[in-house]
């Protein structure tokens, strides 16, 4: 039979590194810009994560190394959207096939190795309640970090000034440039984070849910975390729901078929994608902010 | 006169470099995974490294990783064709209909696709006896169970796959009454977090033998680190994870094949063929079996793999039933090739479906 508590467990562990790509994405979108290249992101992280990893023998330094290997190419999406203006949607494109091809470049002496992992965190008698104890005291760090920065980012969106100025810029760039706002900084801002999000994530991949390193890893995730994006319309808490729910359906279907369960094996395997929509749609879609994938130019 | 020689000289050997550089051999290789995935890919790349040893400068070989099954193959290997190659290896099953459809845009160039069972004039198929490989994995993981309950991540449900898990379901029971197959269709060939997520799940469910028919190593390590699981390596050794999980593994050896088919090529010899060779003429090969198996049964697994390389013995041989219980081959009896090769049902002790 199937341990409900175990399911949840590894559901979180499942969903976490889709969840960390697609909050970053999400920011980066709010303010109005497009990229496409979270999946070139993620995997560079996934390599600059193991390899910092084995350097420092510890797992932090590897998120560490992660999130800024995935904000330095990020960066690189900057300087070609914000500063020479080139086409968001190509210039991602691009940022994947570069960061595939990167992480195979330097993956090449890491291949079947494993990192120094990330243990699950134990509070003695808490983590020792049934069900619960596993379920919320029992996770490895990531997983609340991971809760955090969602969490973070959706005060920092609807509370604060400097989120509302990024809603401004990505909603209506050329009013925000009115107002006397540096569009430009704002986003290169936005993307770096998005950048440093998605090279968590796949650093996770790495580090804790593989865990290894294997050539073009991700296998997807990115554009997974980036149509999660848009089925939750724009909102930190509805992408939670959604990251959760494709990594939980995933897990689970899974189970079902190691348990035996008499369910016609197609259905199980395209639940997640089915779930999640359905799920996300139904709960009445939101709408795209108003200069998403728009060039700025501050003489229009 | 030195002048003269000198020009002649000169003169000749550009035309004999001309001549060695007139027309190398393009070899295209199309792969559905990163050559880095340490399994299927990695071992079709170490083949077209030896084909490019074998050959020297007389062979010129193109390779594309990870191209999808499907539309986009279409794409990559007109583009190889446009571009010159002779020979195009597509290595991977889904890639058969889009083999066979720029096959026909392009009589000149010959084509080999491995484990599908399409052919034309200028489309040959070749594949490997797995199942060979297989009946030796569950003669192991049989005896090595404890939990009696040996995980087995399914990619697709084709042929090819169906078969490798009859194999290794007859051999297992023959060996442990007892035991029983959970089977995992995990619908990809290559995704190292979903190849995890399924062997974790199957781990979860009691099982402490995992085999795999996916293309990463992603299986090893979670066996790995869930401790006290036996694994095989599949399509490549695998060794950086023996001597525990891995215990032995399936090597594809696609060397001797390539550099043949390269030759014929060369030669003007090239005909359609379906070649589909065995543990016997060293397409399949066992990787080591490390000491975490007992010493007899690595004997006995030995010896099994002596019989089926010197022919002496089939891993279909009846009396074996299909699943529903309908006889399928009577006592002694030896599969033949066509049933094997369309295989879309389970052997009898199998539970759950195949799906459709």
């Amino acid at each position: 039979m199937i341990d409900p508590a175990l399911l949840i467990a590894s559901l979180m562990v499942a969903s976490t590194p889709i969840l960390l790509a697609a909050i970053g994405e999400l920011v980066v979108e709010r303010s109005g810009v497009l990229n496409l290249g979270v999946e070139g992101m993620m995997i560079t992280g996934a390599i600059c994560g193991i390899a910092a990893a084995l350097w420092a023998e510890t797992p932090w330094a590897g998120f560490l190394a992660a999130a800024v290997g995935g904000a330095l190419l990020s960066l690189l999406f900057a300087l070609l959207t914000q500063v020479l203006m080139s086409n968001q949607v190509a210039t991602g494109l691009a940022l994947t096939l570069f960061g595939l091809g990167l992480s195979a470049l330097i993956g090449q002496s890491y291949s079947q190795i494993r990192a120094p992992s990330l243990q699950r965190i134990d509070l003695g008698a808490l983590t020792d309640l049934p069900v619960v104890g596993r379920l919320l005291f029992g996770q490895d760090p990531m997983v609340y970090i991971s809760l955090l920065i969602v969490a973070g980012t959706w005060a920092f969106l609807r509370f604060s000034r400097a989120g509302l100025i990024l809603r401004a810029v990505g909603e209506n760039h050329d009013a925000a440039h009115a107002l006397g706002y540096n569009v430009r900084l704002v986003r290169t801002c936005a993307i770096a984070f998005g950048g440093a999000c998605a090279g968590l994530g796949g650093a996770y991949l790495s580090l804790v849910r593989v865990p290894q390193w294997t050539d073009g890893m991700t296998a997807g995730a990115g554009w997974i975390a980036l149509a999660i994006v848009v089925f939750a319309s724009w909102r930190p808490w509805r992408l939670l729901l959604g990251a959760y729910l494709f990594g939980g359906v995933t897990v689970l279907q899974l189970n079902l078929q190691a348990g035996g369960f008499a369910i016609p094996v197609q259905y199980l395997s395209m639940s997640p994608y089915i779930v999640t929509i359905l799920v996300l749609v139904v709960m009445n879609a939101g709408r795209a902010p108003g200069s998403l994938g728009r060039t700025f130019h501050a003489s229009h | 006169m030195t002048l003269k020689h000198l020009l002649a000289g000169a003169a000749m050997a550009l035309g004999t470099m001309a001549a060695a550089q007139d027309d190398p051999v393009t070899v295209g290789f199309v792969y559905v995974g990163p050559i880095g995935d340490g399994g299927w890919t990695y071992e079709h790349d170490r083949a077209r490294l030896a084909v490019e040893e074998h050959f020297g400068d007389a062979v010129e070989t193109v390779y594309q990783e990870s191209v999808p099954e499907g539309p986009d193959a279409v794409r990559v290997m007109t583009q190889m064709a446009l571009n010159g190659a002779d020979l195009i290896f597509t290595t991977s099953f889904g890639y058969m209909d889009q083999t066979i459809e720029v096959a026909e845009q392009f009589p000149d160039v010959k084509f080999e696709h491995a484990t599908g069972y399409k052919r034309a004039d200028n489309v040959s198929t070749y594949s490997a006896r797995f199942y060979e490989g297989r009946a030796i994995q569950g003669h192991i993981a049989g005896q090595i169970t404890e939990s009696n309950i040996i995980g087995y991540i399914g990619s697709y449900p084709i042929p090819e796959v169906v078969r490798g898990i009859n194999s290794a379901w007859i051999h297992a029971r023959e060996v442990n009454p007892d035991v029983e197959f959970r089977i995992v269709w995990v619908y990809t060939w290559f995704d190292p977090a979903k190849e995890a997520e399924a062997a974790r799940a199957l781990i979860d469910q009691g099982a402490d033998v995992i085999l795999q028919h996916t293309d990463s190593t992603a299986p090893q390590a979670a066996a790995a680190e869930a401790g006290g699981v036996y694994t095989f390596g599949q399509a490549s050794d695998m060794a950086e994870f023996a001597p525990m999980p891995r215990v032995s593994s399936i090597i594809d050896d696609w060397a001797p094949y390539y550099i043949d088919r390269v030759q014929a090529v060369i030669d003007g010899t090239w005909e359609s063929t379906d070649t589909w060779d065995g543990i016997g003429p060293g397409m399949v090969g066992i990787g080591e079996i490390t000491d975490a198996v007992p010493e007899e049964v690595r004997t006995s697994a030995l010896a099994m793999k002596d019989a089926i390389a010197s022919g002496e013995y089939h891993p279909f041989t009846g009396p074996l039933n299909r699943q529903d219980g309908t006889p399928w081959l009577a006592e002694g009896e030896i599969a033949d090739d066509g049933t094997l090769l369309g295989m879309d049902f389970y052997v009898e002790g199998l539970t759950g479906d195949i799906p459709q």
